[in-house]
């Protein structure tokens, strides 16, 4: 057994005493093993000194998605953090050996209910109906199972094991700047309907989502919710699948022009070397020579409401184009720096594979070259050890 | 809420026996009510990881199915109900698959199957080895898909059901957890889906929120109770906290081994090995443990690095989580230490083909419910099927029983006295009671030491003792949460009470069958007695309090014969 301090982020709504109005920090103190979970030490405060402690949980298993929190600032669940762990994270923010508690704190981007319980009907679950959560066939089923190729099930059942805890959620940079950004579950969502070959919607869904205000584009690459996924669902990685596959496969614009500001994003950097931002505003909104000669209204409207952006950019000198024209005056640009990234995009392009933990398992690339490369032999030696 | 919800038919429970009742009911065209006490994707079936059996292969038959079912029931199993169930596996498996289910493909892009306990064909159909979850979450997609018929009630918990003067179920009274309000919701048909009562034991595979209401609810409500006794203890759960290991990894290969090195099921079931019935394994790993061939910890070893790599991260993704996350174990590299540990309820309310209790108007599916399909030992990936089977006949019984009846008169004092119980629980003092958290610790320990996998006389009945001394000091323990808001200890001291209820009724009828069959062994007598106990127990309560009464085993085409595997 080992001691732990648990510093829980309290709200009691019906709280009479001074000190408990708003929000308030209450450390407990629990005696446990350092293998069991954080869930378990809540449980024990509540059981033993504190019955008002509020969370939800149910499993205890990572299965149910009950017990979303944030533990030393990250979102996670409860029930799979071991206080052991949660501890040595905290104490990389100890001085002079001081004790430093495992912090305990309601889910981000939602309002809280009660201490640890936070209200995701109006965070997720309005949003998640947002996406059409139901598959759409096309025409009636058939008499036995719809044929489909076994890694097509696989591939879909990586968004399939999303619990709905809302860990991503909590931790999505976008939500907290624009929270009616769909996010990140809901986007994982959508994928495993747009994903799945049995589904008859696939090019309405991919157009929806492209002209949600605050859909798939919003999302900004912060790999949040990938660290935050308990289930290795990896909602930022369906997000840019669908993206791929709105933009690229069903050239779908989207409502945002992010689609076309992705695209010049990744033209000029492989042109240049390096992000030029003044010409990304222009390819953004108008791209290539037609674009430029006979810029649309939207085009030209979207280019004015940049205007502070780019006035600012100016005069911060961001805006800058002449140095990274000519190679080795940018101090982010050696001589040979446009000729590395031509390879780096060669390179991506060539291993453009869809990487999926189903498929590929926790252990990443090692197994995926090794059982490209023999996979009969590693199959027979996996069976007779 | 300013007036009386009313429905056709509600629900009680919304994992997948209480969803598949809701979307049956309107698909008959009546309104539903669909209320859970935790929010739908959070319920306990999301925990079934293997399968669902079916035979729906052309070289597979029900009758096969059904005679594995049987057996695996040590014919306590009433064949009529295992016929049905068997007979309507494979179009309910289409359903599922048709409405969205990733279910695993084989190379051919058709459904396909792994092996499972006590299963004479490979006829297990999976996701990974996260089955239930992706029926459960697929269901839920489909209540969102037809909310227009279906109201849902998350996260409100049901107190009582309401019984008129008849004697007939019209209804429900709920407290909306979300502000402690409490609400009288009339129907013309009640569907109980609440699940199982695994709760009563510690450790065990089974959620928080498994504390057994709904059999509790169906009891007080006069109900009968069957086969209390038959309580499955699951081969591989982790020891300490009792997480569930699937049989999907015995099914795909995995072996157990004692502290010795040996495969020692060879002992005990030489044909099938692992994939014996559940209290078969269990039974040879206690023996193992008990005999001192077991590991310190008191378990075995499961090992599963005997499963090809790349077939593991594909098929049990969830268990090499489980083993990571809560044993600090990889399970592709080493072998982890099990034991067998409380899982499952056969029994349950008692109820025929359709879901049909004793109390008109009430019905119930799944876990909370006893029709029986199980008898003594439930197999493995018969109990997802139970809960859509059953599930969808009570809710299309359930809606033709609306259609026929009006709804019910029933008198608002069945509010006023729910909320005078939870005022009195407020009332309890500290200084005159225990923690209800203190009471639920010491019933548990006590059930998993004296109603587990070997049980005699003398523990049972000081089982029994305990329980009923609980019961009397439930009635006195106190809560430190008062308020309206989320109130979880008030709602942990109504589950209190109704765990203590269904172990009362659990240890009374493991005293009375003196026999050893399926899960009940009793050391005191270990053979099967066909002659005087091939018959169910069961349980209500009348005036004074429980009552034992007996009632017969249905035998259609299968004669009991010896079990061996």
């Amino acid at each position: 057994m080992s001691a732990f301090m648990l510093k829980v982020r309290r709200y009691q709504p019906e709280a009479e005493e001074d000190d408990k109005r708003g929000a308030y920090w209450e450390t407990f103190d629990v005696d446990l093993e350092p293998t069991l979970s954080v869930l378990d030490g809540l449980l024990q405060a509540k059981a033993h000194e504190d019955g008002t402690l509020a969370v939800r949980c149910s499993c205890r298993a990572a299965i149910c998605g009950s017990c979303g929190v944030r533990i030393n600032g990250n979102s996670t669940l409860a029930c799979k953090t071991q206080l052991g762990d949660a501890q040595a994270e905290a104490d990389r923010t100890a001085r002079n050996g001081e004790n430093v508690p495992i912090t305990v704190e309601p889910m981000g981007n939602m309002p809280v209910i009660k201490d640890l319980v936070t209200d995701m009907e109006s965070t997720h679950w309005e949003k998640f109906r947002r996406v059409t959560p139901w598959l759409l066939p096309s025409g009636p089923p058939p008499e036995r199972e719809y044929i489909v190729p076994a890694e097509a099930m696989v591939d879909v059942t990586q968004s399939v094991a999303c619990i709905q805890c809302g860990a991503c959620v909590s931790s999505c940079l976008s939500m907290e700047a624009d929270p009616e950004f769909i996010g990140p579950a809901a986007l994982a969502k959508a994928y495993r309907f747009v994903g799945d070959p049995r589904d008859g919607q696939t090019t309405e869904r991919l157009y929806d989502l492209a002209n949600d205000p605050h859909g798939m584009y919003d999302c900004t690459h912060c790999f949040s919710c990938i660290d935050a996924c308990p289930k290795g669902v990896a909602p930022m990685n369906q997000i840019m699948r669908l993206r791929r596959l709105a933009g690229d496969e069903h050239d779908i614009d989207d409502v945002n022009n992010g689609r076309r500001h992705e695209r010049a994003f990744v033209k000029i950097i492989e042109k240049k070397g390096t992000l030029d931002e003044s010409a990304l505003l222009q390819d953004s909104y108008a791209p290539g020579i037609k674009g430029k000669l006979k810029p649309t209204v939207a085009s030209i409207r979207g280019l004015l409401q940049s205007l502070p952006t780019a006035v600012r950019g100016v005069r911060t000198g961001k805006m800058r184009s002449i140095p990274k024209l000519i190679p080795g005056v940018h101090h982010k640009l050696p001589g040979d720096a446009q000729g590395h990234v031509k390879k780096a995009y060669e390179r991506a392009e060539e291993s453009n594979i869809q990487l999926n933990l189903y498929v590929i398992g926790e252990g990443g690339e090692e197994d995926v070259t090794a059982e490209a490369v023999e996979p009969e032999a590693v199959s027979e030696e996996a069976s007779t050890s | 809420m300013g007036r009386v919800p009313e429905h056709d038919v509600l629900v009680i429970g919304a994992g997948l026996a209480g969803q598949r009742a809701a979307l049956a009911a309107a698909e008959k065209g009546v309104s539903v009510g669909i209320i859970s006490k935790v929010h739908p994707v959070r319920s306990h079936s999301n925990a079934a990881q293997g399968g669902i059996n079916a035979a729906l292969d052309v070289d597979d038959s029900w009758e096969s199915h059904a005679f594995d079912t049987i057996k695996g029931s040590d014919y306590l199993g009433d064949q009529d109900a295992i016929e049905v169930m068997c007979r309507e596996a494979p179009d309910e498996l289409l359903h599922l698959e048709h409405i969205g289910v990733t279910f695993h493909r084989n190379e051919k892009g058709q459904l396909g199957t792994r092996a499972f306990g006590g299963a004479s064909k490979a006829r297990t159909y999976y996701v990974a080895d996260i089955t239930g979850q992706a029926i459960m979450h697929v269901l839920y997609e489909q209540l969102m898909k037809y909310a227009e018929q279906i109201d849902r009630y998350e996260e409100w918990f049901t107190t009582d059901l309401a019984i008129d003067d008849e004697g007939r179920c019209v209804g429900a009274v709920t407290r909306n957890i979300m502000d402690g309000s409490t609400e009288l919701f009339k129907a013309k048909s009640v569907i109980l889906a609440s699940g199982g009562n695994g709760q009563i034991w510690q450790p065990t595979t089974n959620a928080l929120i498994c504390t057994g209401d709904g059999i509790a609810m169906a009891y007080r409500a006069g109900a009968t109770l069957m086969d209390m006794e038959m309580i499955q203890y699951h081969p591989t759960t982790l020891a300490g906290k009792g997480f569930l290991i699937t049989e999907g990894a015995r099914g795909e290969g995995a072996h157990l081994l004692n502290a010795k090195g040996e495969r020692f099921m060879e002992r005990y079931a030489p044909n099938k090995m692992e994939l014996a019935s559940r209290d078969v394994v269990s039974r040879a790993e206690q023996t193992e443990i008990n005999e001192g061939r077991g590991f310190p910890d008191g378990t075995v070893a499961l090992d599963v690095t005997v499963v090809p790599r790349k077939r593991i991260q594909e098929a049990l993704r969830e268990i090499v989580l489980v083993g990571r996350d809560f044993a600090g174990v990889d399970i592709t590299r080493e072998p982890i230490h099990i034991k067998p540990g409380n899982h499952y309820t056969m029994g349950g309310v008692k109820t025929d083909v359709w879901g049909r209790t004793n109390v008109p108007g009430l019905y119930a599916a799944g876990e909370v419910a006893c029709v029986s399909v199980h008898g003594g030992n439930r197999l493995g990936a018969n109990s997802l099927l139970d809960t859509l089977i059953f599930g969808r006949r009570s809710g299309e019984d359930g809606a033709q029983h609306a259609k026929g009846h009006g709804q019910g008169q029933v008198s608002r004092s069945v509010l006023t006295d729910a909320e005078a119980r939870v005022e009195a629980i407020f009332a309890r003092s500290h200084e005159s009671g225990r923690r209800v958290s203190e009471i639920k610790a010491e019933l548990g320990k006590t059930m998993d030491e004296k109603v587990a996998v070997f049980r005699d006389e003398e523990g049972i009945q000081s089982a029994l003792e305990t329980v009923q001394r609980l019961k009397e000091e439930a009635g006195s323990a106190y809560v430190d949460d008062r308020g309206t808001i989320f109130n979880q200890d008030v709602l942990g001291a109504i589950e209190l009470q109704n765990m203590l209820e269904n172990a009362e009724a659990c240890c009374m009828a493991a005293l009375e069958r003196r026999e050893s069959r399926g899960a009940q062994y009793r050391t005191d007598y270990p053979e099967r007695n066909d002659e005087e106990w091939l018959k169910h127990i069961d349980v209500s309560l009348n005036g004074e309090g429980p009552e034992i009464s007996y009632s017969p085993v249905t035998i259609t085409d299968w004669q009991p014969q010896e079990r061996t595997y």
